[in-house]
């Protein structure tokens, strides 16, 4: 007996949880399953939608300036404009507090752990006061046992992009932190529960501990920026008291994996999820697919669980398997394939044609992904639909280079809210 | 006339830098200058087998015992750069039995050890081997870090009073009628301990004796006084895989082939390689089809080579030279031992010697004969120790396996440190700082960094050949930041951003080989990370227009 449901989303990342969450808005009864954990840890938290056009111009003050004149199949293109201000909009309902720059099209600059900015639009509220384009003079603080932050460098690197105020860093001893190799996570967690710790000056508390070990080194600065590890589910409250304790506004710097503003966009969704009655499967593949007759149509999907192969059945299907990254697209020396439904993703056959000699030049397999119509059905090689209800979304979609436009939140936001609704309004008829 | 230095080196390869240690230890003053890195030519680009001889004991049997012996004595000097895998001569069913028997016959004959195993016998050992292997020679080869030794050769010249030079490209040889008298180099380095002259500036170097030990650029330097050296140049062609699938040197049982080998090597294992002549060492095809080779050919041997991740390749050229008149058509067939030529004799141009031909394995041996040359030739009498005299690093290995705690690391990051370090594990890794893992595919920590970075300076790939940090998986792209992270305050920010530049690109271009399944997903990855992440592939800092940052969001509260 096949599990069954209006909407059936493959992939738990932003695309994925969007989409779930569009189509449970739709009526529809939607259900998620996702097989690894999604990229999200991988990425910075913010909410790019374009900082550059594919020709490199940039970064852009209005993303949506330049929306229109993207070239046919980028998927911004398919979905159009005005849809891709209803999904950031969709957004920025689900993510509430959490998540800043609603107020403005303009896109942000935000420092990044290299020090240099990028353009965004929006940002976790964690990184607010730190944005590049606010003029006020900055301390960056890193510590001795994260190396993948180093703020007097991060500093020089802001002023050496012309940042408009004047940046300093210093590197500090984290209290409290007993290994030199410590996850992220257990900085976050000495924060999150203001562990007892002992310093110098006797027993106190991690946050005190940190507000005082920063205390001394702060000037005239009136923010302070650290690496992205202040909490993770008390983040909020961890910010406001050291900003309370140095008198100073407090501010993350997002960084590489593993993520703590990735993490955190993640619970957020996943909460949202639980919230819409959406059901929500994790840690099981996607293995194959079963056609009914018409051999255009997806009657089921097999989902692998522990060894039991239980089929799933929806009206409508949405994958949102990510790409390269997230395994949504594959490949072999001889080729690029998208593996649950074997939809036609185009590649050259010679894979020294996959790449150029520059590593950040035009690649061409940072656009491998599926080519799809106006209502995201993936396109076979004669751009006819593959199947006539199977919809994609996000990073498995071809035809853009996120990585150098600044625009794969954006693209998961639009594609997966735009699959959604289409699929919970056909679906939950 | 009063020269810069007694004797000036060509070449920052494992011959130049075993020839600059020799001499310097015999008390001669001795200057080394290399166009880029050390190891930089052919010696980075080898698959670091430490030959037992058994390669060359049917086809080169004077190779092949020289081989045995220098093999013997490596083992001893440079104790922290060898791993003693033993090595296995496979013969598949279609391999042929006669050449199965002069193989071991030749081995007998070369003095290297060599034990006939069964098939069952060979599986034993290597698990992976292909069901239908008939049976296979158990000879002595090992596995050695060609970075480390080279890089420990030019350390103890150093100190033994040598200057060794890298980024430092020979423009013209100075020549006065029939004698060479040293050499104009061009600094082309960056900023930082790279810099022992303006980058872009000129230097002329001048010297009593010239060794030009360029290997496969030798006709090259030739030429500037117009020396014919007929080296020969051949490309080869090595896959990196990601994890070793075998933990013994895996040879193919044939006469001469492409494809024939893999060699474990640190957390992985090197699959080569193809023998093809080329005619500019600097400017040869690196084409898909070699790569696809190594794997399909060498899949027969090991058959899961077929399904598993490769993690980058990399071509090298080798030196290869025969006396002239040979006229051997096929590179393979060419003759592995080294000649020396000396211009005086053969041009009738005094001052300098070409050193051409020969292998990495015989490098000391090498180094010993042209220093004993050069000796005579400057009327110097004094006797090569390199035989004898550890490196620096395999000091008292004996010692440091039994005494040394661990520093505070995690077992697996000591043992990593340890055995890259060797002698010297004590001195780089005791601090009080803090010492964070900076490369977590090779275990490296920020002492070890440090430690390269005081011996090479800003250059982050010759951080990375000192330590192997950013040569696992994620090819650098989790920890080529980091390691950049580290030069910060010595070197300001352009130089760090410069460098980081540098080993990025660097990394990529071996990957490029490798871009499909697993490795294509960490390209991705890698790429997302520094350019989604970080912004560095549109870093405004690193552009010429400036950004106005006040039309930008400035925040809503």
């Amino acid at each position: 007996m096949a599990i069954e449901d209006d909407v059936l989303v493959i992939g738990g990342g932003l695309a994925g949880a969007t989409a779930a969450l569009a189509a449970a808005e739709e009526g529809a009864q939607v259900r998620l399953v996702s097989y690894k954990q999604s990229t999200l840890r991988h990425a910075s938290g913010l909410i790019d939608v374009l900082g550059y056009t594919p020709a490199g111009e940039g970064p852009l003050v209005d993303p949506f300036d330049a929306l229109e004149g993207l070239p046919d199949g980028h998927p911004y293109e398919r979905v159009g404009s005005e849809a891709v201000r209803e999904a950031l909009e969709f957004f920025d309902d689900i993510a509430g507090d959490a998540y800043d720059g609603a107020h403005t099209d303009a896109n942000a600059l935000v420092p990044t752990h290299g020090g240099t900015v990028k353009p965004t639009a929006r940002y976790p509220a964690s990184t607010a006061e730190g944005l590049a384009s606010d003029d006020r003079d900055t301390l960056l603080v890193g510590f001795e046992t994260l190396p993948d932050f180093e703020a007097p460098l991060a500093a020089a690197h802001l002023e050496a992009a012309g940042a408009p105020f004047a940046a300093r860093g210093v590197t500090v001893r984290f209290p409290g932190l007993v290994r030199d190799d410590a996850k992220v996570t257990r900085y976050a967690h000495l924060l999150d529960h203001d562990e007892a710790v002992t310093t110098a000056a006797g027993e106190t508390t991690a946050r005190d501990a940190l507000a005082e070990t920063v205390r001394g080194h702060l000037e005239d600065e009136t923010r302070v920026g650290f690496p992205a590890i202040l909490g993770d589910d008390h983040a909020a409250e961890v910010r406001a008291d050291l900003g309370d304790r140095l008198g100073v506004d407090v501010f993350e710097v997002p960084m590489g994996p593993p993520s703590l503003p990735g993490m955190r966009l993640e619970d957020l969704l996943y909460d949202a999820l639980q919230e819409a009655g959406v059901r929500v499967t994790t840690g099981v593949p996607v293995v194959d697919y079963e056609t009914d007759g018409d051999a255009t149509r997806i009657d089921r999907v097999v989902v692998d669980r522990h060894g039991a192969e239980v089929p799933h059945r929806a009206d409508q299907y949405v994958l949102a398997t990510g790409g390269l990254v997230g395994k949504g697209v594959e490949s072999e020396r001889e080729r690029v394939f998208e593996p649950i439904f074997d939809c036609h993703v185009p590649h050259a056959s010679d894979r020294y044609e996959w790449f150029v000699d520059d590593v950040f030049g035009d690649q061409p397999y940072a656009r491998f992904g599926l080519p799809v119509d106006r209502e995201l059905r993936p396109l076979d090689a004669g751009d006819e639909p593959e199947f006539s209800n199977l919809r994609a979304a996000g990073a498995v979609l071809g035809g853009y280079d996120f990585a150098a436009e600044k625009s794969g939140s954006g693209v998961s936001l639009a594609t997966g809210y735009v699959a959604g609704r289409r699929a919970g309004a056909e679906g939950g008829e | 006339m009063v020269r810069d230095t007694e004797v000036l080196v060509l070449g920052g390869g494992s011959t130049g830098c075993g020839i600059a240690r020799d001499l310097a230890m015999r008390g001669l003053e001795v200057t080394l200058v290399e166009r880029g890195n050390l190891t930089d030519g052919t010696t980075g680009r080898m698959h670091g087998l430490l030959h037992s001889g058994g390669r060359y004991a049917v086809s080169d049997q004077a190779s092949a015992t020289e081989c045995i012996e220098e093999n013997e004595v490596l083992r001893d000097i440079a104790g922290h750069c060898v791993e003693e895998t033993g090595g296995l001569f496979v013969q598949r069913p279609e391999d042929s039995d006669e050449y199965f028997r002069e193989k071991l016959e030749g081995c007998r004959e070369c003095g290297i050890p060599a034990r006939v195993l069964s098939g069952a016998e060979a599986r034993e050992v290597e698990p992976y081997l292909a069901e239908d292997v008939k049976r296979a020679i158990e000879v002595p080869d090992g596995a050695v870090d060609p970075f480390r030794l080279c890089v420990a050769n030019a350390l103890d010249a150093e100190n033994h009073g040598a200057r060794v030079e890298t980024h430092a490209e020979v423009i013209d040889l100075l020549r006065d009628g029939d004698d060479i008298y040293g050499v104009e180099v061009r600094h082309e380095s960056g900023p930082g301990k790279r810099t022992h002259a303006t980058p872009g500036t000129t230097e002329e170097i001048t010297a009593e004796y010239v060794v030009n030990a360029t290997g496969a650029w030798a006709g090259r330097i030739g030429a500037m006084a117009d020396l014919e050296v007929e080296v020969r140049p051949s490309k080869g062609v090595m896959t990196i895989m990601n994890v070793r699938q075998v933990d013994t040197v895996i040879n193919r049982c044939r006469p001469k082939g492409d494809a024939d080998i893999v060699v474990p090597h640190e957390t992985t294992a090197i699959l080569g390689t193809t023998d093809e002549e080329v005619s500019d060492p600097d400017d040869y095809p690196e084409e898909g089809w070699e790569v696809d080779q190594m794997i399909d050919t060498l899949s027969e041997l090991v058959p899961i080579l077929e399904e598993a991740r490769t993690i980058r390749s990399f071509w090298g050229v080798r030196p290869l030279y025969e006396p002239p008149g040979t006229g051997t058509q096929d590179p393979t067939d060419i003759t592995r031992d080294f000649f020396l030529l000396d211009h005086a004799d053969r041009d009738g141009v005094s001052g300098m010697s070409s050193i051409v031909g020969g292998k990495f394995t015989t490098y000391r041996a090498m180094a010993e004969e042209i220093s004993d040359h050069v000796c005579e030739k400057l009327g110097v009498n004094a006797a090569c120790a390199t035989a004898d005299e550890p490196l620096p690093g395999s000091e008292n290995m004996e010692t440091l396996e039994e005494g040394m705690d661990d520093f505070g690391l995690r077992s697996p990051v000591a043992r990593r440190s340890k055995q890259r370090l060797g002698s010297r594990a004590s001195e780089v890794l005791e601090t009080d700082e803090a010492n964070p893992v900076i490369c977590q595919c090779e275990g490296v920590t920020r002492a070890e960094i440090r430690d390269a970075v005081s011996q090479s300076g800003s250059d982050l790939n010759a951080v990375r050949i000192r330590t192997r940090a950013s040569m696992g998986n994620c090819q650098g792209g989790f920890c080529c930041q980091n390691m950049a992270n580290e030069l910060h305050p010595t070197y300001d920010e352009e130089t760090v951003r410069a460098s980081l530049d540098e080993l990025f690109q660097e990394r990529w271009k071996g990957e490029r080989h490798a871009l499909w399944g697993e490795q294509l997903s960490q390209a991705m990855l890698n790429y997302a990370l520094h350019a989604t992440t970080m912004n560095r592939d549109r870093d405004p800092a690193s552009t010429e227009a400036a950004v106005d940052f006040a039309a930008f969001d400035g925040g809503g509260r």
